[in-house]
């Protein structure tokens, strides 16, 4: 993108002021008549946005207060009782427990992962336009394709998996992967490495080269190494860029469920059920409907919760001009 | 000196070998496993096949059910991206152009969509959806799709809008040209690069979407690839090689459409993820 400004700040206020002359009386109804034409053009996406992005949280709000099996009036209030229910449920606690699991595996190996893979390909490579495009491939297949096809190759017995642990000499893994509850979760999340680490590696590509090579010159005249180089030169100057990437994966972990509910279902026995997927299996399945959308609250309190705790401290900084350059263009 | 050089290169190409194999390994296991019996795949999972089949593949391509769930996936994601793109223009323009009461407000509103993640809305929505009378129906997931496709896409294009210089407008309210009428027939002409980005991200978006889909489209006349694909997967569980074939043929599109626009692609993505 050309534009070279953070669009949450709040300056520039200059720009956007009317640009015709201004008309000298008349302030008032002028005013009015300015608001309703701005309004034409802002009511189609704020009533999508308030029908289907607002007021299903509410509903679900509300609905969280009912026993409540999906069809029929809702008349069994039972004020907060889905929520004492559901912290006091150890497979919804474990839910919690495997999302926070998966965050932090997120950020001690995806994200260096990620983070190395830009740097190979941001030396002279023969060939790094190919890898690039290979390496975020994954990303642009949908969840669901994905999950079929790591399914075939953990299948117990006939799948890829079985076969090339079984050349190393690792047949204790065979039969296990997805199928075992203590293998489930590192299966998983090698499959969410395979489809995501190309998007973060294309964050941290943007952010290198976003940095000044006269930095990284004046820094290697000085005598730096290329390790020095690295550790007191770019990651300081990627901090932007890494923070973003932080919470991207933080958000992308909460929320999962496609590629889980289709490889396992949450299985075997809840052990890689995550938030979502109780949400589903109660909502859907079960048809406890109040209990589903109290799954729903939690999920979105502990996004707006974090959401703006991350905003507000972590991510402050950057938003009065550090990332400005970012774009990939 | 030049030896180590060419050592470093060497190890250099052989690290970036081994992510490359780790990523394509499954995608050509699937390629090649299309093309044998599902007999076969057991018995010899990584050789290339005794004798290549296409047998799976054609099957799938006769068949009417594929073709209906690629259509399906087009016409909703040309449907998101096109109420997404209209949307999102239309408030991106205002937002980023005047000066009025609340702008800041409402701007924040949409930026707080950035944070819901689309999993928490989907049961309730789904309760809307079937109180209006829009399970089964592709609107049903269109708009709701398209709604949350508006905060990212207003981020972007309040952006590209407030590049564009006010001397611009005034020369075209000088020769009494209305604010409709700059929208229409200037802003959006000059921001066509910008509505390109975005509008791919939508399609990609849509394409994938699963979670509602799933939810929506009871009757598999209106099914989409995603969807599809998992009840492929449920059918026919055991006939392992014709599963993969159908996956395969399922990332032709996406991978398709990656080739052609995949610098507005990375574009657009990295530029909303570092805004947003």
């Amino acid at each position: 993108m050309p534009s070279a400004e953070t669009t949450l700040t709040k300056e520039r206020t200059d720009r956007a002021v009317p640009p015709h002359p201004p008309a000298p009386v008349r302030s008032r109804p002028r005013a009015w008549g300015d608001w309703a034409s701005v309004a034409w053009f802002l009511v189609p996406a704020l009533v999508l946005f308030l029908v289907f992005v607002l007021a299903p949280i509410v509903v679900a709000v509300y609905t969280g207060f009912f026993k409540w099996g999906g069809i029929g009036p809702l008349d069994d209030f039972v004020g907060f009782a889905n929520y004492t229910k559901l912290f006091g449920d150890p497979v919804f606690l474990g839910d919690l427990g495997r999302g926070l699991y998966l965050i932090v595996l997120s950020i001690t190996v995806q994200l260096p992962f990620a983070l190395f893979t830009a740097v190979l390909l941001n030396q002279r490579l023969r060939g790094r336009a190919v890898y690039r495009m290979l390496f975020f491939a994954p990303y642009i297949l949908s969840e669901v394709v994905t999950a079929v096809l790591f399914t075939m190759i953990f299948l117990p017995g006939t799948g890829m998996a079985d076969h090339l642990v079984g050349l190393v000499g690792l047949e204790g893994l065979q039969g296990k992967w997805l199928a075992d509850p203590s293998t489930v979760m590192p299966t998983l999340f090698v499959v969410m490495i395979w489809k995501y680490f190309g998007f973060h590696m294309m964050l941290f590509l943007a952010g290198l080269q976003s940095i000044p090579s006269e930095i990284l010159e004046a820094a290697a005249i000085d005598g730096a190494g290329a390790w020095q180089r690295f550790r007191h030169v770019t990651l300081p100057l990627l901090g932007p860029t890494i923070r973003i990437s932080v919470f991207l994966s933080i958000i992308g972990s909460i929320q999962l469920f496609d590629l889980v509910w289709v490889m396992t279902a949450g299985g075997p026995n809840h052990s890689s059920e995550t938030m979502a997927i109780a949400m589903f299996q109660f909502g859907f399945k079960r048809y406890q409907v109040g209990y589903a959308s109290a799954i729903s609250v939690v999920l979105f309190m502990i996004s707006l919760v974090f959401s703006l705790f991350y905003q507000r401290y972590v991510l402050r900084r950057d938003l009065s001009g550090a990332v400005t350059a970012g774009g990939g263009r | 000196m030049n030896a180590r050089r060419a050592a470093r290169g060497l190890s250099l190409h052989a690290v970036v070998w081994l992510i490359a194999a780790f990523v394509a390994v499954p995608l050509i296991y699937a390629v090649i496993s299309g093309f044998k019996s599902t007999g076969e795949l057991t018995t010899n999972p990584f050789g290339l096949p005794e004798r290549w089949k296409a047998g799976n593949y054609t099957g799938i391509l006769g068949d009417g059910m594929f073709w209906r769930q690629i259509a399906n996936s087009a016409g909703i994601a040309i449907g998101t991206a096109f109420c997404t793109v209209a949307a999102s223009a239309m408030a991106a323009f205002v937002l980023a152009r005047y000066a009025f009461r609340g702008r800041e407000l409402f701007y924040t509103l949409f930026t707080i969509g950035l944070m819901f993640p689309f999993a928490v809305a989907v049961l309730p929505l789904f309760l809307m959806l079937r109180t209006f009378g829009l399970l089964d129906n592709p609107l049903g997931v269109i708009l709701p799709q398209a709604a949350f496709g508006l905060p990212m896409t207003i981020v972007i294009l309040r952006g590209f809008f407030r590049t564009i210089p006010a001397e611009i407008e005034e020369a075209a309210v000088m020769d009494g040209c209305g604010k409709f009428r700059f929208f229409w027939r200037i802003l959006l002409p000059m921001a066509r690069p910008a509505l390109g980005t975005v509008s791919v991200l939508a399609v990609v978006a849509s394409w994938n979407n699963f979670f509602l889909p799933l939810l929506v489209f009871n009757d598999p006349t209106w099914q989409t690839i995603p969807v599809g694909v998992q009840q492929f997967q449920g059918q026919y569980s055991t006939d392992y090689a014709l599963v993969l074939a159908y996956i395969v043929l399922a990332m032709v599109p996406a991978l398709a459409f990656y080739a052609v626009a995949e610098r507005q692609l990375i574009g657009g993505l990295t530029a909303g993820a570092t805004k947003g």
